[in-house]
């Protein structure tokens, strides 16, 4: 006979305002088999854990019901107070009153009775409920590090340092990220390479780190301890062994006018390259897209001047598979590119450049050597225009958000350019200042006050050019309220942070959810703001929204601490909610016919063949088996099972079946 | 797919020379377009600066008896009603509330069935446009949008709103070369033409020292108010910038009829003020200025 215990809580008066909470613990008590009921203001709280601990061990009780708040909330509080008790955890239901009733609705009598309701359903679940016995699955001790820009090497070096293997993954030929392109950082100044590239070389050093370079992630497979990983290295067309990063092929290469993916366009590049002098690895790669060879069937001139014969024309994209306990995802961001601003001539006139574009011009390493010159023909601007929030917090344009970064590098664009061409004229339009940070609202004043940046509140409607030179028209929305317009030699647009181009289909691939902008969703904006949804998979850096430099690597640090912390465990325990095939006595063995619908449905491929053998050794039946390790109690197959042989423990057939028919049974009552 | 046709005041009036050559384009396209009947005035720019409701209920009047017509869509040649009646069709299907109120007032049950389009959606969903084309219009024009026809961009959903390309690419289907230029949704100085003539001028003169800058042979329009701003208000543009202009500013319809072939006098073209002098090739239309001189 059940022994249920049901403990309802007041929640201060979160419940108690609008639900008659005497009142249900009367009705409660009267429930068959409820042996107690009781209130309490704080059901949460130490008092409140110690009451529900002593009526199981006085009251001798055999299941218990609290109702309160979500299980999200407090079901592993009092689950483990149950524990503590002596109860096995899975023996104690939530009932949410407060959620699914007090908070939604007036109070009054239908209220009460909805939260009597809620009580009874869970009351008949609990009589159903069997003691269940936690998964302990054992954790592959080796991280994987998606992205090689400043967040993906900073959780990689701290996650080697504390002594665990991690695996760098990179899309490009080289690590660095767009870290690498710029020429000095806000709000100090320094040089973006020269602090950059001994952390480059250090994960190329590292003992700890496997760096794949010029790879993608193919898929992930697995749980949290226990992910498998297909990465594709994609062909370089060189024997990376054999070659020394001599650059002979990048100098005899007759193929030279592609434009640089490093120089933002701005510069050119061979077809066989590395992206920059200091790249990491510092191996080429051959374009295939501009490569002669590959284009014509001829040349193989980089062949025939390597001086290690490392050159493999036939190369091919090699799979790589990998066990990994953990991921940090560190993809990283884009800037918004192409027709996006026909108003602003960006992609018709050349001397409308982007903020990437301008690092590049003022670079040490970049196609000017760092002299400012306008594109198109190589004049120093005597005029520069910068338009800070180009898309930017524009709902018209479909970015309502802040990019955050832009009005610190467009004052650093400005003050850099201030410092090389001291005679320039520097405008900065903007809609607002956000300069927030250490040292970041003193930055910008100095670009105000030192360097003579003259900032114009207001926006740009349109830039065109008029005898060689572009007008920029806008608005001054404090000095009278004006039109406004400048010529201008040079004009950089601020343009929006976006998420990568690839950032849903890696999305997909992880299991990780996205916002609307495609940027990945953290699981809690304030409290967990490095993990996803998915245990065992981390954010680091922009592919979570446009953030700086600072706060790149601080998320990267604390992604990295989260993975040590899930290392630290020798085994992991999870939770014995997952579906299981029936299983009988033979000749039975198994209610399931073998038609397999189930492995088909399973998002997770955790439906596994089992074989039933006779004493002769022929195998008398197949059925379906649940790997414990991969399913995640999702219960498609549950759905799709036709001979009902699948359950899921803890939502089982009988449990659900009782919930429903508690409250069809008060529906007779009521007539 | 049945059309209607709204008028409204301007191709009544000053600019009976649009809706001649809309409708000899018509008549050449086999298309019907049947006045929408007894229809009212769109409110113009006074309405929606006095009243609310009546902003609302005079289109609404006029697309209530489109509807009971059973068109399922509504011409609007103008950009100025255009912009009326498309604002009130989205306005009135956002609020219930305000559409009973709105259809009460009218005396019709306003369902928003019937479409509002303006000129070049129209004439782009016609297919094959360019076999029609007869004599190619191969001129440098510089196609002006003004404000109204691509704003507000939520309302309108009609091409981008600061760099507009539909007009363009029916300019290029007829033969004509557009030139990329800066000024294709600046404002004309739009109803200040009667009462600030001055800031007309200022705004429409450098409207066409762009186009004639960057070469352009003719400004191209689809609305009545630009058309007066650019064509009747060429002298106290050219008073206040002491520049001769001698750019003609033809309608969308008239440049599609040349191409067509159509005599210049059925698409109107005589009834400007400044001469559309190279059409066809040979012999020069005379505007009324051309006239007065003679």
């Amino acid at each position: 006979m059940a022994r249920i215990g049901v403990f309802i809580c007041h929640c201060g008066e979160n419940i108690s305002a609008t639900v008659d909470v005497v009142k249900v613990v009367a009705e409660a008590a009267r429930i068959p088999g409820v042996a107690h009921s009781v209130e309490y203001k704080y059901m949460c709280s130490d008092p409140g854990q110690q009451l529900v601990k002593n009526a199981i061990k006085e009251k001798n009780l055999t299941g218990v019901v609290v109702a309160a708040c979500s299980p999200r909330m407090h079901e592993p509080t009092f689950r483990r107070a149950c524990a503590e008790a002596g109860l096995n955890p899975f023996l104690c239901e939530m009932a949410n009153i407060r959620e699914h009733c007090s908070w939604v609705h007036e109070k009054g009598e239908a209220t009460t009775q909805k939260a009597l309701d809620i009580v009874r359903t869970l009351v008949a679940k609990v009589k159903k409920n069997k003691a269940l016995e936690p998964i302990k699955v054992p954790v592959t001790k080796t991280a994987l590090v998606l992205g090689g820009g400043i967040a993906g090497i900073q959780a990689a070096l701290d996650i080697a340092n504390s002594g665990h293997k991690v695996i760098l993954v990179e899309k490009a030929p080289s690590i660095g990220g767009h870290m690498s392109q710029l020429s000095e950082t806000f709000p100090t100044l320094d040089c973006s390479q020269c602090i950059l590239t001994p952390r480059m070389v250090e994960v190329a050093q590292h003992a700890n780190i496997t760096l794949y370079s010029y790879s993608e992630l193919e898929s992930l497979d697995g749980f949290i301890g226990n992910f498998k990983a297909r990465i594709r290295r994609k062909a370089r067309g060189l024997d990376e062994k054999l070659c020394t990063g001599c650059g002979l092929c990048m100098q005899k290469c007759p193929t030279r006018k592609i434009p640089s993916e490093f120089d933002a366009g701005l510069g050119l590049r061979p077809a066989i390259y590395v992206p920059f002098p200091q790249a990491v690895p510092n191996k080429p790669v051959i374009d295939r897209e501009h490569c002669t060879y590959y284009r014509t069937g001829k040349c193989r001139l980089c062949e025939k001047v390597c001086p290690t014969q490392a050159i493999r024309f036939g190369q091919e994209d090699e799979i790589v598979e990998a066990e990994v306990g953990a991921v940090v995802v560190a993809t990283g961001f884009d800037i918004k590119h192409g027709d996006f601003f026909p108003e602003y001539g960006y992609g018709k006139h050349q001397d409308v450049i982007d903020g990437l574009q301008f690092e590049r011009l003022a670079s040490a390493s970049g196609p000017t050597l760092g002299e400012i010159r306008r594109p198109s023909d190589g004049k120093v601007p005597e005029t520069v225009v910068f338009i800070a929030c180009a898309g930017s917090r524009d709902p018209a344009k479909g970015i309502e958000y802040c990019s955050k970064i832009c009005c610190m590098y467009t004052a650093k664009h400005a003050m850099l350019y201030r410092h090389k061409v001291h005679h320039g004229k520097p405008y900065v339009f903007y809609m607002d200042i956000r300069a927030g940070g250490k040292m970041y609202e003193e930055f910008v004043r100095r670009a105000m006050e030192e360097d003579g940046v003259q900032y114009v509140r207001g926006r740009v409607s349109r830039v065109y050019e008029r005898n060689g030179r572009l007008v920029v028209k806008g608005v001054d929305t404090l000095l009278g309220a004006r039109p406004l317009e400048i010529e201008a030699d040079l004009v950089v647009l601020a343009t929006a942070g976006v998420a990568n181009a690839g950032a849903e289909e890696l999305a997909q691939k992880l299991h990780v959810s996205y916002d609307a902008h495609k940027f990945y969703a953290e699981a809690h904006p304030k409290l967990r703001p490095v993990e996803t949804n998915t245990a065992g998979i981390f954010l680091a850096g922009a592919c979570q929204a446009p953030k700086d430099i600072p706060e790149s690597v601080a998320q990267a640090s604390g992604a990295a601490a989260k993975v040590g912390a899930l290392f630290s465990q020798s085994e992991l325990v999870r939770e014995p909610l997952i579906a299981v095939v029936d299983r009988q006595a033979p000749p039975v063995y198994s209610s399931c016919v073998g038609c397999f619908l189930c492995q088909s449905a399973c998002p997770y491929q955790a439906i596994e063949k089992e074989e039933f053998r006779g004493r002769d050794g022929q195998v008398v039946k197949t059925v379906a088996k649940v790997n414990p390790g991969l399913c995640q109690g999702c219960g498609t197959c549950v759905a799709f099972c036709r001979t009902k042989s699948i359950d899921i423990q803890g939502f089982s057939h009988a449990q659900v079946h009782a919930e429903v028919l508690a409250l069809l049974e008060r529906g007779e009552r009521d007539g | 797919m049945k059309t209607g046709f709204y008028p409204g005041c301007s191709m009544k009036g000053s600019a009976r020379e649009y809706s001649e050559s809309l409708l000899a384009v018509a008549r050449v396209l086999g298309r019907e377009l049947p006045e929408v009947p007894d229809w009212n005035c769109c409110g113009a720019t006074a309405a929606h600066n006095l009243d609310h409701d009546l902003a609302l209920a005079l289109p609404a009047r006029i697309l209530a008896a489109a509807e009971k017509k059973g068109m399922d869509e509504v011409l609007v040649p103008c950009a100025a009603c255009y912009s009326r009646l498309k604002v009130t069709r989205h306005e009135l299907l956002e609020d219930e509330k305000l559409r009973q109120r709105i259809s009460g007032l009218v005396e019709a049950d306003y369902r928003g069935s019937a479409k509002v389009v303006n000129i070049i959606e129209w004439l782009a969903a016609v297919p094959d446009l360019e076999k029609l084309v007869k004599k190619p219009f191969q001129r440098k024009v510089a196609c002006y949008y003004g404000c109204l026809l691509v704003r507000p961009a939520g309302i309108v959903e009609f091409d981008r709103p600061e760099e507009p390309q539909s007009m363009d690419l029916l300019m290029a289907k007829l033969g004509a070369k557009p030139i990329d230029w800066a000024f294709k949704t600046e404002c004309c100085g739009a109803g200040f033409s009667v009462s600030r003539t001055d800031l007309v001028a200022k705004l429409s003169g450098l409207i066409l020292e762009d186009a004639v800058s960057r070469g352009a042979e003719a400004v191209i329009v689809a609305c009545p108010m630009c058309h007066l701003n650019l064509d009747l208000r060429r002298p106290n543009i050219e008073k206040r910038t002491g520049k001769k202009y001698d750019i003609p500013v033809i309608y969308i319809t008239q440049v599609l009829g040349l191409a067509m072939g159509l005599p210049p006098k059925k698409l109107g073209l005589q009834r400007h003020k400044v001469a559309v002098k190279f059409a066809p090739a040979e012999s020069p239309v005379p505007g009324v200025s051309a006239k007065r001189g003679a």
